[in-house]
This record gives structure tokens, sequence and C-alpha cells, in this order.
């Protein structure tokens, strides 16, 4: 049905997470769709409750508790559908779903630098964890490398391979063992299969592999050419995919497909579907970031112009694979970003732990400490393993440097139950260490990825709802490049607010400066770097800038890029602190 | 708000699913009484394949080749047996080069399993058979005392549960286990060197029940032969009061040690089993509930894991954690007669 026609209808959005599950309720307030109100509940996908419904219900019932409108009927327990007279029910649901356990992946490729890339690449658009790779390069015999994919147990296999009118003998031999592998497991443990490969092999595929694959989909080729990359259509297929594994393995998922009309999506497919459509609205010229941190996975969606590069990674999660995040990661690593005077022992133990309460949250100020140093490397691994697959037009000068963006938006549990604002953005700008005058925003509603799911029923809802000011504007943020010593002043600034009044500020290298200006409103910053300092408008460039206030204001970050911190402990402990101290504490 | 239900029972009715993770044949039957070790359920499994390519091998097209296999699906070859011949005078064979089952045959080539292995699964706990599931396993019910861990090794055995715990925060070191000891469970508090588990493994033990371990041993505990199931988690951790006061009490009673990985999807925990008589069958307890005041919980997370209390009330709304965080939270009062507020996720009911 054209959006036009549906424009009015509430619509309830439904985030299942790995650790909490949301409901959120967007309504048309005086013509325009808003963001009304949420609720949440623990999710219940895991033992002993699993049954995200029941979460899903829990989450609703909260959300009533604040609307005050009935959602769900008192004695069916089922969800009102539409909305009736007397304002109980909703018309509309959408649903996004990040829980379950990390899906078991087997891709296979035929060059091991293009095509198995791109089955990479592909595969991480989701909450893949890799477990066994195939491609032309590999020496292993036949039946050792179906050996290894039945004992990999897979849940999906993702195929791609040769150009359209490339090669077809090799991939039908890639065919062949999958085909085989999956002939040898159990029927009912038999692996999904995406096909994105070479397009004049499709009847071939679906002859060697329907009938043994768990489910069969064909998409169009991720490598059309040797030289043209086309994720977004396999990607699309792979999400239904996903959400289709996730029906067969978590009881209350096809109650929620049902509910939603199959509006159903992996939560990270309906961040970057948001990520890139904000990049075409804005016109965006250098990029868009998002980044959320949750328990299930870290997702990084960038946008330039046209592309999209959506990147999770379970691994980097904060739930239940903390245990093994020591095997990306050395200690000391998370150790650097450490307040506290703990040991390494300590922290090992934390991770350990948590592991096994994924769901808890920190009840003291030092767990707080330890949970966010923990997000910081979390997250800092996140961008920089995403980075890579930047457009080559997004890459930076310098490798170990972020490239230059328009915007930073960031959620996702660690962010959105962030103690407060200032830490969020000081957790942001460690992490990221991002380049060049952007504006950061925090989802602290978590409404991205339910946006990028309503958007499919209702294109008016993202747009609505962004312009109402569904985000919070955590301020514009000024890095500083220089090559100084530390308390050497690297910049002059100047800002004038709207009335006309100035503030003026020294900013030292290795210093944070936060200057006040309120959401909603704008000024005029003026920026003279010294010693050729780079202040975002190029080495040794003055100028000025329009910059837009938030809950931080204007924060100056001159701490350097890549952000170097002292070796000695109680140094950096003390530095970190007097950082924090500048942000709000 | 609901509350995930930790086990620590004196005395409860146990359901347990036991199957296989492939098909097999099931040995047990309905209302068998069954004790740990008794194999209820079997199956055997190629561990490898072998592909032979008989069209590559021959050089010749795969339609050719197809007509030269003298083998079919399901034929059970020995090693050195014929699978393929060659035409012509001076003819090529291709042989099986280990013994084994023929799975696929055609486009050219035999695909064989060999190696074949045999799963058999125990009962592990003892009880009656109360479901038969065709070709996978059983339901195996029983009576007694039930306490969930957190974290096991994979392993499964029974024996004579004997404590060498005094206190909830003791040390279990090598010194203490001496061979009278040889065959039993042992109930241990935290174990921080591998000296410790190798002394166990020397033994041998038949299990380990410790409140916590070291975090650095967790290759070694997964390298023992012999069941580690840790109730509380890892770090010098002390045992609840509700575990140590039920199992210390159940000392030189049989006990089953379920270390099985935390499959917290699936919902198979690690568990340890002291079945005791019973005239009637007591109630299953829930695995979930609703938060309330009055109900014994155990906090998941520091300050004071492991602690016992009970809730004395909830919060209405989110209430601001000393961390800074809101949450919803309940008011509770710990076993040290201190009070703290908690956020309701940090919790378990003990029940």
């Amino acid at each position: 049905m054209p959006a036009s026609l549906v424009q009015n209808e509430s619509i309830l959005g439904i985030d299942v997470g790995a650790a909490v599950t949301r409901a959120v309720l967007f309504d048309v307030v005086e013509g325009q769709y808003r963001f009304v109100a949420s609720g949440q509940a623990p999710s219940t996908a895991e033992a002993p409750f699993k049954d995200v419904g029941l979460g899903v219900r829990e989450a609703i019932r909260n959300l009533q508790s604040v609307t005050g409108s009935m959602l769900i009927g008192p004695n069916d327990n089922n969800l009102i559908s539409p909305s009736q007279p007397d304002g109980s029910g909703v018309d509309a649901v959408v649903a996004t779903i990040s829980a379950g356990p990390a899906v078991k992946t087997v891709v296979v490729g035929l060059l091991p630098d293009v095509t198995l890339q791109s089955a990479r690449r592909l595969a991480e658009t989701t909450y893949s964890r890799i477990v066994e790779t195939l491609d032309l390069s590999d020496r292993r015999k036949p039946d050792q490398q179906l050996d290894n994919i039945v004992r990999s147990r897979p849940d999906l296999v993702v195929l791609t391979g040769g150009t359209n009118d490339g090669a077809t003998r090799s991939i039908q031999k890639m065919l062949e063992a999958v085909g085989l592998a999956c002939y040898l497991m159990p029927e009912e443990k038999r692996p999904m299969i995406l096909y994105a490969g070479n397009q004049k092999l499709a009847n071939d595929v679906q002859e060697m592999l329907g009938g043994h694959a768990g489910k069969l989909e064909i998409s169009y080729n991720v490598r059309p050419t040797l030289e043209t990359e086309n994720l977004e259509p396999a990607s699309r297929e792979l999400a239904s995919l996903v959400v289709k594994l996730r029906e067969r393995q978590i009881k209350g998922v096809d109650e929620l497909n049902l509910w939603s009309g199959g509006h159903i999506l992996p939560t990270a497919y309906a961040q970057g579907r948001m990520i890139r459509f904000l990049s075409k609205l804005y016109e965006s010229t250098r990029g868009l970031l998002s980044v959320n941190l949750g328990a299930s996975a870290a997702t990084i969606a960038a946008g330039f112009g046209d592309d999209l590069t959506l990147s999770v990674y379970p691994q980097f999660g904060l739930g239940e694979n903390l245990a093994n995040l020591t095997q990306f990661t050395e200690i000391e690593s998370i150790m650097r970003w450490m307040p506290l005077d703990i040991s390494s022992n300590t922290l090992r133990e934390y991770l350990f732990q948590k592991s096994l309460h994924p769901a808890t949250i920190p009840a003291t100020k030092d767990e707080q400490a330890i949970t966010q140093a923990i997000a910081r490397q979390a997250l800092y691994l996140a961008v920089r393993t995403a980075q890579k697959d930047f457009p080559a037009n997004a890459r930076p000068a310098q490798a170990d440097l972020m490239p230059k963006l328009d915007l930073i938006l960031a959620g996702g549990g660690v962010m959105s139950e962030g103690a407060s604002l200032g830490q969020t953005m000081l957790l942001l700008l460690d992490a990221i260490q991002p380049v060049g005058i952007m504006p950061i925003l925090l989802d602290q509603n978590n409404l991205l990825s339910l946006m990028g799911a309503a958007a499919s029923r209702n294109s008016y809802v993202p747009v609505q709802v962004i312009e109402s000011g569904a985000f919070i504007g955590l301020g514009t943020v000024v890095p500083v490049l220089a090559s100084a010593n530390y308390g050497d002043q690297v910049l002059r600034a100047k800002l004038t607010y709207a009335d006309g009044t100035e503030t003026r500020v020294d900013v030292k290298f290795g210093g944070l400066e936060v200057l006040t200006l309120p959401s909603g409103q704008t000024g005029r910053l003026s920026l003279q770097p010294l010693h050729r300092a780079d202040a975002g408008l190029g080495a040794g460039r003055s100028g000025s800038v329009t910059v837009t206030g938030g809950a931080m204001g204007v924060v100056i970050d001159a701490r350097g890029r890549p952000l170097q911190l002292p070796s000695d402990p109680v140094r950096r402990r003390e530095l970190m602190k007097r950082w924090s101290y500048a942000v709000g504490g | 708000m609901l509350a995930p239900v930790l086990h620590v029972l004196p005395l409860t009715t146990i359901v347990r699913e036991r199957t296989l993770p492939i098909a097999g044949k099931v040995s047990a039957h309905m209302n068998q009484r069954v004790s740990p070790t008794d194999v209820i359920a079997e199956a055997n499994f190629a561990r490898e394949h072998v592909l032979l390519d008989v069209a590559r091998t021959f050089n010749i097209s795969a339609n050719a080749a197809d007509r030269l296999i003298r083998v079919k699906p399901g034929d059970r070859v020995m090693q050195g047996a014929l699978v393929a011949e060659g035409k012509g005078l001076f003819a090529q064979a291709i042989k099986a080069p280990r013994a084994g089952r023929v799975m696929v045959s055609g486009g050219g080539q035999v695909l064989m399993e060999v190696g074949d292995a045999r799963i058999e699964l125990r009962a592990g706990l003892p009880g009656v058979v109360t479901q038969v599931i065709a070709e996978r396993g059983v339901v195996i019910q029983t009576a007694g005392a039930l306490i969930q861990g957190v974290w096991g090794n994979g392993r499964i055995d029974n024996g004579l549960m004997v404590s060498l715990i005094e206190k909830p925060d003791d040390v279990l070191t090598a010194d203490r286990l001496d061979v009278s000891l040889r065959g039993s469970v042992i109930l241990g508090g935290h174990v921080r060197d591998a000296d410790t588990l190798r002394a166990a493994a020397d033994l041998p033990v038949r299990g380990l029940i410790l409140s916590s371990l070291y975090s650095p041993l967790l290759q070694n505990a997964y390298q023992m032969k012999y069941p580690i199931l840790v109730l509380e988690g890892f770090g010098a951790l002390p045992m609840n009061s509700a575990a140590f006061k039920l199992l210390t009490t159940n000392n030189k009673r049989e006990a089953t040690v379920n270390a099985e990985h935390f499959d917290r999807y699936a919902g198979n925990r690690p568990e340890v089993i002291i079945p005791l008589p019973v005239s009637s069958e007591p109630d299953e307890p829930n695995v979930y509930e609703t938060f309330a005041v009055g109900q014994t919980i155990r906090m998941r997370r520091p300050p004071n894991v492991g602690m016992i209390g009970t809730i004395s009330a909830l919060r209405s709304g989110l209430s601001e954690l000393p961390s800074g965080l809101r949450a919803a939270a309940a008011d509770v009062k710990l076993e040290n007669g201190e009070t703290a507020l908690v956020p309701l996720v940090n919790l378990e009911v003990v029940g």
C-alpha cells in the first residue's frame, strides 16, 4: 500500500535484543509521526524462559504503563490490533531482532582476495561467526574440506564465485563439496544456503543444492564483474534467511513475525538500511557513521553516498562473547582504558563472570568504570576492523586515522544506559577517535533500527521522527591533530553565540575543552591553530565554521590522533580522571 | 518483572531429557529403572570420509567413469576392495584405501565413510524412564536434591560425595586430596592452581564440585577426564550459603555431577543431583517466577556476588543505582544483615 494511504496508522516497534527487549510507540501527533514512548524488559530468548514472547509482552506492558492506553488484551494476552475507538491497540507492528547465538557460517568463494572477501563481507552484514572458508587456493583434499564443513556444523553457507560471464567449472566443484557436506548432515541440522555467485549457474545451484539445504536462496551476484561489488541484494536475502533461522531456533519469533506481517528484520540490517537512507537524504558528502554496541554484537554502519559498509561483530559484543574477547585483543589493551588501579587478573575474571550473566548491569561506580573500559576497547576494535572495508574514496591519507565524517550516531545498551552523557561522549571519542569537525548524536531510545524496519511499511516514519528530535545531540566535536608536547598550546578558539556574546579558549595539547552551546542553538566557531596543528580545516589553517549545540556543547579534543596514552599507569589514570572531569565527571 | 530461578532444592522432582546428538538406537525402555552409568542409547557415526575421483584417476568422462564403478551406496567394503576397474589389457583399478561404507556414487566419484566411531549415551542420573524418544534417547525422572551451577567442563559421573569444605570461602589444595578419596565426588571451595586439578586426576576422583575457579585454569579444567562443576563463577568467590548448607548436609551421599556446558538457548546447565528416597512425588520446581517481596534471592553481580538475601521491597519505576545507572530495582536484606538497593536484572530467585 502506498505510504500516503497508511500514514496515519500508529506503529508499535519491537526490538528483541540479547539482553533487553524494547517496545516503542510511533504515532501521528499534529500531522507528523513522533516517537511517543518506550517500555523495556529483560529479553527472554534464553533459558530459563526460552520464549521471546514473554519479554515482548512485558516490554509492551511497561509501555502501556507510560502511555496509559491498552495494547495487550487483559484476558487473552494478545496484541490489540488495529487500534480501537477507545484508544487501545495499534495499527501496525514492526520488529527487529539481534537475540540468538552467533550464526555459524561457512563462506565459499573462488579467489581468496576477490569473491571470498565479498563472501566474508556479506556474511559480516549479519550476526555471523565464520567457522570455515573454502576457495580455489585451498590445498586440502576434497574429502578433508568435506569433513571440516561437516564438523563445523554450520547454520549458514554463503556461496559466491565467478563474475556473471566468468568461471563455471571451478564453482561447480565448490557446489559439489558443499552439496556433499550438506547431504552428510542430519536432515534437521542442514544449513541454510545463500548463493550469490555467477548467475549462469543459478539452475545448477538449485539442482545440486536444493534438495540438501535447510533452505536455499539464490540472490544477485555480489561480484557481477571483477571490479564491482554489490552486496545489497544479497544482504537483503541474507537478512531474510537469518530471520527464518531465528524462527527455527527461538520460540516466539514466529509470532512476532506474524504480528508484524513479515516486517521483521535483523537489527543490524535495519540499522544499515537507515544509514544508507540518511546518507542519501542529507546528501552526506563525507559520510555518516553509526555505531551500536550491545550484548549480542558491535555493529558498525558507515554510509558514504550510495555505498554502505555494514559490519556486525558478535565477537565484540558485551554479552556472552566477552569471555572470548582476549582472543582478539591483549588484556593490556583493555587495561589502558581503566581508570581504576586493578590487576589484569581481576579484569580477566570480570570478563568471564560477566559472560555468565550477560543481562546483568553494573551496580557500583567501579563496576561501571570497568564496563566502560571494556566497551571502549570493543568499540575501538570494531571500528578499526570495519574501517578496512570502507570504500577506497573514504580511506584517509594516514592509515591509522579515521576518515573525515559528517556525523556520528551512537546507540546500543552501553550508550543508552551510560551513567552520564559526558561519559558517553568521552567513550565515543576514545574508541572512535574521529577526525574532522562533526556533530555526535545519541540514539538513547534505540530507535534507529526500528525506524529502519518501519521505513518498509511507511517511508514517512523515519524522516518525521528524526526531524522531531528523536536523537539526543551530544554536541559538536572538534578534534585537533598536532605534533606537539603535552601542554603546548595548539589552538585558539572563539565561539560566537547567536546573541553576539563570545567565549574564547586557549587549547593545550593533551587536553579536552568544553564550550557550552545548548541543544537547538548554533554558533560560529573561529579556529586559529598554532604550530601547524589541524583543527579540521587543514594543517595550520585558520577559519570559522557554524557549529550546532548539544548536551555537551562544543568539545575540542586536543589529545591528538591516534590517541597516545601514557605507558605509566599512574600518569594514565590521572589523565583519564582529568578528561572525565572535563566532560562533567 | 520475570525472574530466573536458580535451583538449590533439598527435595524435588527432577525430569531430564537425555538424547543423542544424532539418530541412533535407544536401548532403554519405558518404566525402566536406570542408574547413572547405564547405557541408554547408542549411535555409530563416521569420523571421516574418503572421496574417490574415478573419472579423474582414469582421465575419462564422469558418465564413462560411472560405468566402471563396482560398488553401490550402502555397500560395506573392506580395505583393498575393488571400487572401480578400468578396461583393457593393462586395466587400472581403484581400491578402497580403508574399510568403510559407500555413501554416494555418481558423477564419476565415490564417497565412502570410514573410521566408524560409537557414541554411548549414559543415563547420567538414577531414576525411571518416563518417555522414550525414538532414535534419540529418553526422559528420566527422579527425586532428590538439586543444586545448579554456572560452569561445567562437559563431563558427567557419579560417586560418593565427600565434603572437604569447612566454610564457604575455603580454598581446595592438592595436599587435601589423599588416596582415601579415590572414586569420590569431592566438594571443595575455590581452586587456584593446576596442581589441585592434576592431583584429583591422579587419584582419580569421580568429580569436583567447586565454589569457584581461577580463570587461567579453564583449559586445564577442560582437559580433565572427570567432571568439574563450578557453582559461583571465576575468581575467588565463596560458595553461596544455600548451596553450602545443602551440599554439606548431604555429605557421604551418592551424588551425580552433570558438568555439562551451560547452553543458554537449549537451557542445559551444570547441576548436582543427590537422589533421595521419597514416599510421594514432590512438585517439579518452577524454572522462572515473577519477582515478589519475601523471595530468597542470590546476587549475580558485585557487590556481594553470590550472597543470599531476601527481597524486602520492590521499588516502583526506575531507581538510580550507585553506578549512576537507572533500573528497576529492589531493596534486598542480605544475610550479613545489610540492606542493599539491587537492580532486578542482577538477581535470581533461589528455589
